[in-house]
């Protein structure tokens, strides 16, 4: 067990330690006058000589990336303008900017992006796995097709669809509530539910129709295997059958697919927070990617890589312990 | 179990898949109604993407002209007449503000959407079957390193990674290349894992062995012998893929970062209709709903192929279809 | 009949060996079958079956696969409900009229009076629940207890089938356990509501020849014990002499014949049964009587000269990595001449398949030597290998697996051909057509796919791909393992045929101890990766040194009634000692 989580361990710290590679590679050393875009377009010779200077721009590439690791490990030093600046422990960088710290600006969007996440990801799971279970308990009959067809319409249709279909109907048309905001919990937890009650929702809808077909298909694969026939064959009622026997089939896919999904919105739920406007890592990306603010997309890129590897461990961990099958390996 | 009993009991069915000929395959897609129905569409779909500058060309107009009396410049830009500007030489309308001609934009549109799904599709799969072919027919060393390489590509959600990428790249590179590229170059990971786990699955079946032990080279036993046998299992990931490709492509558009103006894109149309909802439903609802059709129609037929290649293999690809952990865009 | 009739007490002694029908004082049969047909779409799979079985009783039902034995035993529990398949006729089993019962009836009798024991023990059970809960959850369906009520109910009945340590066991999950613990668990399951009929299908076919007779062992035992009646559903026409009182033959869905399992083994009426009992391997039958005698010429004497053909010395082959490491071959060494066979012996997981795998280069052996004609070939490179390849061929276990389902069987058997330069493909046709025709199929057949083909002609297509090759050994794994009896014979014929005409070195691996007598010169005996003993075939199976081969014998189940009771008590002296 252990071993096991060593080796896990090993792997995911090798798995980051190669995306800062790719990452450095492409967005610092690729593009071209990195100063002249930190600096912006409208910037004189002298004033891009100057940001080169600030951000070490002549040093060797390997001793750059070598700055930025260690500022990701022990913290850097960064000179402005007028004097230095430290950088604590996980240092992704500065912004070119806001001269906001990269890492700070992060950590102050992640409770936005959390907020939004766990509220939908409680939704999904609970529609999804439900929509799935129904579907496998009336296999062939009329409920299954209906539902069927539903989890198709969700997959084909995309967030911002569905999300601003539902702004036009609830908020505008019924005026039943407000526009979505966002609202801290720790303002006014009523508010803060209140303006995410629209994203929940669109994000489960949607999110919930994978969920119902990984259920359904891994509960379908199951009741055809033999030991479904065996409890049959002894009495057990079909109740007991789906709830416990076939239910239990899909729990390791569903643990697989919800470690991914989370990880990855962790690191920006971006079209949910651009079309409702709350303020979290997606939409602070988009604006970055929009004003080619560098230290800030690769960071978030960074920490997004960094939560999918950590989910992908956490899940693979729950998986070995779900499915007692797999061996630790 | 009464197909199990089958099997058992009578020997019908045989455990490898047995080969399907390409009528057989239509014949069971055909058999299927809400396939059949949903190939239809795609291909009208298609065929009104190829035939887009004919098409406006009937209907007299363009996608790029400005049309500044068939909107209210006093309420804003509001296109004047019922059903945003319904008229003979409007099908479709005009879009607010500019008055450009919707059915034009409509119809490049599709070009667009599909256009950019199919070369990301191809993209995706090319990838996937060389990496996934070499890890599982190359040496063990081999083996890890792409393992690791796909365990970085999975870290990289393609809506992030791509979002990034379009901010570096200069604008003078088409648009509709760069994003077919991105999303293709990132979203492999999917298909190499299911091309690996096939081929290593093949690749201990006996007529494998047999096929090596008559003195065949490697190559020649991978091309005559694993080959044919990945075909259905990457048809059917295709097909399922590349609605998922035009999701995330009307997902970047719409964050405006995808296609830029003035190339219409329905992503992009999406983002600007936001703002004309109560003034010009149209707007939104008719770029919104050929998205919807379009993918519903595109995801149904991959479902229908997938059955029709394989009818026993109810979810082997279920799981399968996660093209590299797209956030909320399937 | 009332419905919960207790069913305490051994009802005979134990070993008596003769049927207690009638035991437990009702004149109402047990199971009482008519007319019963089963349908699967436009197959039918059982055809008007009638047979009774009195309470106690013991019935065997053999037949070879398609014959409809398993379609029969589920329509005994109502299993085909819901699947699609019609039953027509009628079932009565301890009182319940199973076709008409609704389902609340059904699952009355399911598990409580009946009780049914499938083929594969480990796909039977829940993966992901102890073993102990699951018995405890059929339990609990059937008697108004509690949990930990039924959880001791697990236990007790899991000791009871011969699992040691039973309160720990039933915490394990059923990959935790061995093939036979699996099979015992199962049976436990069965036991678990003391049921008054036992339904068996295939109980053994998964387990090797050891723990097949445990487990025939334990049901004979149980059922002496209990008194509850016994259906036996086997392929396998020594495992019913073994444990049941009739028999029932069944071809094509139909009685072909039935009566006392002496009198139907000992002296057969009908054709098929003579022909079916005729195709069984005997241990007993030397293979000069068999084989050699049609010939007229002993080979053996002529074969000691030559030069040996392959030779392995302390081969050897682990998998995995670390502490994981297992070595599945453990340092084996033997020879094999031109013109001879050479039978392998082995139960699951003792490594001849490996074994065999390397003796062709499908796997290279991880030290140890390996010698082709005197040449060094363990450790070549596969391009320096190339010009062996096509002299060392193998005809595989799985005839559905050895085939490329894509492609005919035409090009498959011309692989060796094309692979060897050949381009004519006049030439190519002709060569596999008399490749074909020689293993008993058509050359018309060159175009058609494997799934055409039945399982013994997929393994003619087999050798003829073996032959194209030109080959100067052949190692058999498992050849006619996946096949019935009568299509077994005809196969195990044809190697032996071919062996002699054209003088190559074979090598048989088979865990059937009697087919390997059939066919074999020479007889290794392998156990966990190390030949424990190798000799003349007669001398192995006569005076076999090994108490493993000894044991071995001991497990294969006999055709004669008599015999069987005799070996079943050689095995407790086995055990005993």
């Amino acid at each position: 067990m252990t071993g096991f989580l060593l080796r896990r361990l090993g792997g995911a710290v090798l798995v980051l330690l190669a995306l800062t590679v790719v990452l450095y590679a492409v967005f610092y050393v690729a593009p071209g006058d990195v100063a002249q875009i930190a600096c912006g377009p409208r910037c004189s010779p002298a004033q891009v000589a100057q940001v080169t200077e600030q951000l070490r721009l002549d040093d060797p590439v390997y001793v750059q990336y070598a700055h930025f690791l260690q500022g990701i490990v022990a913290g850097r030093d960064f000179s402005t303008g007028t004097g230095a600046e430290h950088c604590a422990m996980p240092c992704l960088g500065v912004s070119y900017q806001s001269d906001q710290q990269v890492t700070q600006l992060i950590l102050a969007k992640l409770p936005v992006t959390g907020s939004l996440v766990i509220g939908a990801f409680a939704g999904w799971l609970v529609l999804g796995v439900g929509t799935g279970v129904l579907s496998a308990w009336r296999r062939g009959r009329l409920t299954e097709r209906v539902l069927t067809w539903l989890t198709l319409a969700g997959s084909a249709t995309p967030v911002f669809v569905i999300g601003l279909l539902l702004i036009i109907l609830f908020c505008s048309t019924l005026q039943w509530l407000p526009a979505p905001s966002y609202v801290p919990f720790t303002e006014d937890p009523e508010q803060w539910a209140w303006g995410l009650l629209l994203p929940w929702t669109s994000l489960a809808l949607i999110e919930s129709a994978k969920y119902a077909r990984l259920t359904r298909s891994a509960m379908l694969e199951t009741l055809a295997e033999d030991h479904v026939r065996t409890f049959r064959a002894y009495g057990v009622g079909e109740r007991a059958v789906i709830g416990r026997h076939a239910l239990r089939g899909a729990v390791a896919p569903v643990i697989a697919l919800s470690a991914l999904d989370f990880g990855t919105m962790f690191g920006g739920a971006v079209l949910t927070e651009s079309l409702f406007g709350i303020p979290g890592i997606g939409r602070e990306l988009v604006h970055a990617v929009k004003v080619v603010d560098l230290p800030v997309v690769v960071g978030m890129v960074l920490v997004t890589g960094f939560f999918v590897v950590l989910a992908n461990a956490v899940a693979d961990l729950l998986y070995a312990l779900a499915d007692r099958r797999v061996a630790l390996s | 179990m009464s197909e199990a009993l089958l099997v058992q009991e009578a020997g019908a069915a045989p455990a490898v898949a047995p080969a399907s000929g390409a009528r057989s395959f239509w014949r069971r897609l055909r058999a299927q109604r809400a396939a059949s129905a949903a190939a239809l569409v795609v291909l009208l779909l298609v065929l009104t993407a190829l035939a887009a500058p004919l098409l406006t060309a009937l209907a007299g107009q363009d996608p790029n002209t400005y049309h500044p009396d068939l909107v209210d410049s006093a309420a804003g830009g509001v296109p004047i007449g019922s059903f945003g500007g319904v008229s003979g030489e409007h099908w479709l309308g005009v879009e607010p503000q500019t008055g450009r001609d919707l059915f034009a934009r409509i119809v490049y549109g599709a070009r667009v959407s599909l256009g950019v799904a199919l070369v990301a599709t191809a993209l995706q799969i090319a990838l996937g079957l060389v990496i996934g072919l070499a890890a599982a027919l190359g040496s063990r060393w081999l083996d890890q390193l792409l393992g690791r390489i796909t365990d970085i590509n999975v870290a990289l959600p393609v809506m992030v990674i791509a979002l990034a990428l379009l901010a570096i790249v200069p604008a003078a590179f088409p648009r509709p290349v760069l994003i077919a590229l991105v999303i293709g170059g990132i979203g492999w990971s999917g298909m190499s894992k299911i091309v690996r786990a096939q081929a290593l699955t093949l690749k201990s079946l006996d007529f494998v062995a047999a096929a090596r032990l008559s003195g065949r080279g490697t190559w020649s036993v991978a091309r005559r012998e694993l080959l044919p046998s990945l075909a259905a299992p990457v048809i059917t990931y295709a097909a399922l893929a590349f609605p998922t490709n035009i999701i995330v492509e009307a997902a970047l558009s719409f964050l405006g970062v995808g296609i830029k103006p003035p190339t219409p894109s329905w992503g992009q149309m999406l983002t600007e209709a936001d703002t004309w909802y109560q003034a010009a439903p149209t707007y939104l609802l008719i770029p919104a709903g050929l998205l919807f059709v379009t993918v519903l129609a595109l995801t149904v037929l991959g479902e229908g192929v997938r059955t029709a290649l394989d009818p026993r293999a109810a979810s082997r690809l279920r799981v399968g279809t996660r093209t590299g952990g797209k956030e909320e865009s399937a | 009949m009332t419905s919960h009739e207790p069913l305490t007490g051994p009802a005979g002694a134990t070993g008596s060996g003769t049927s207690s029908s009638g035991a437990a004082g009702s004149a109402d049969p047990l199971v009482e079958v008519t007319d019963l047909t089963v349908d699967f779409g436009e197959v039918r799979a059982v055809d008007r079956l009638s047979f009774t079985l009195e309470p106690g009783g013991a019935l065997g039902v053999v037949g070879e696969s398609g014959s409809g034995k398993s379609a029969a035993a589920y329509a005994l529990l109502g299993l085909h409900r819901g699947t699609g398949a019609r039953v027509g006729g009628s079932v009565l089993v301890a009182g319940t009229d199973v076709n008409a019962a609704d389902e609340r009836g059904l699952r009355a009798l399911r598990g409580a009076r009946a009780a049914m024991v499938f083929q594969d023990p480990l796909s039977s059970l829940d993966p992901y629940y102890p073993v102990g809960d699951q018995i405890a959850e059929v339990y609990r369906v059937h008697r108004p207890v509690n949990r930990r009520a039924a959880r001791a109910r697990a236990v007790e009945v899991l000791d009871r089938v011969g699992i040691p340590d039973a309160a720990r066991r039933s915490r394990l999950r059923p990959h935790e356990f061995s093939g036979g613990m699996r099979q015992r668990a199962l049976i436990a399951m069965a036991l678990a509501c003391e049921p008054r009929l036992l339904v068996a299908d295939e109980p053994t076919t998964a387990l090797d020849v050891t723990v097949q007779a445990q487990i025939l062992d334990l049901l004979h035992d149980l059922r002496h014990e209990t008194g509850m009646g016994l259906l036996l559903v086997t392929h396998d026409v020594g495992v019913a002499a073994e444990s049941v009182d009739d028999v029932l033959v069944m071809r094509r869905g139909a009685e072909v014949e039935r009566g006392p399992v002496a009198r139907v083994l000992g002296a057969p009426r009908e054709p098929y049964t003579k022909e079916l009992l005729a195709a069984v391997p005997r241990l007993e039958v030397r293979r000069t009587a068999s084989v050699s005698a049609v010939e007229g010429a002993p080979l053996v004497p002529a074969v000691e000269d030559a030069a040996p053909l392959i030779e392995a010395v302390d081969l050897r082959r682990a998998f995995g990595r670390g502490s994981g490491r297992v070595a599945a071959v453990d340092g084996v060494s033997l020879t094999v001449r031109a013109g001879e066979t050479l039978g392998i012996v082995g139960e699951s997981g003792s490594g001849k398949t490996t074994l065999g795998r390397m003796l062709v280069r499908l796997l290279d052996p991880t030290s140890g030597r390996l010698r082709y004609r005197g040449r060094e070939i363990g450790a070549l490179p596969e391009r320096e290998l190339r010009p062996f390849r096509r002299e060392l061929q193998m005809v595989f276990q799985d005839p559905v697996a050895s085939l490329n389902p894509r492609r005919s069987v035409g090009e498959s058997v011309a692989d060796p051909l094309r692979a060897a330069g050949e381009r004519d493909e006049g030439r190519i046709r002709d060569r596999v057509g008399a490749l074909l025709e020689r293993v008993g199929l058509e050359p018309a057949h060159f175009e058609r796919y494997p799934h055409e083909f039945s399982g013994g002609q997929r393994q003619r297509v087999g050798i003829a791909r073996a032959l194209a090759a030109e080959p100067k050994l052949i190692v058999c794994d498992e050849p006619v393992s996946a096949l019935d009896v009568t299509t077994q014979a005809q196969v195990v014929a044809l190697l032996a045929e071919l062996q002699r005409e054209l003088g190559i070195g074979l090598v048989f691996i088979a865990h059937d101890l009697a087919v390997v007598r059939q066919v074999s010169d020479r007889v290794a005996v392998m156990r966990r990766g190390v030949l424990v003993e190798q000799g003349e075939a007669d001398a192995v199976y006569e005076d076999p040194r090994d108490p493993y081969t000894r044991q071995l014998l001991a497990a294969v189940p006999a055709l004669d009634p008599g015999l069987a009771a005799a070996r079943r008590a050689a095995r407790r002296e086995l055990a005993r000692a």
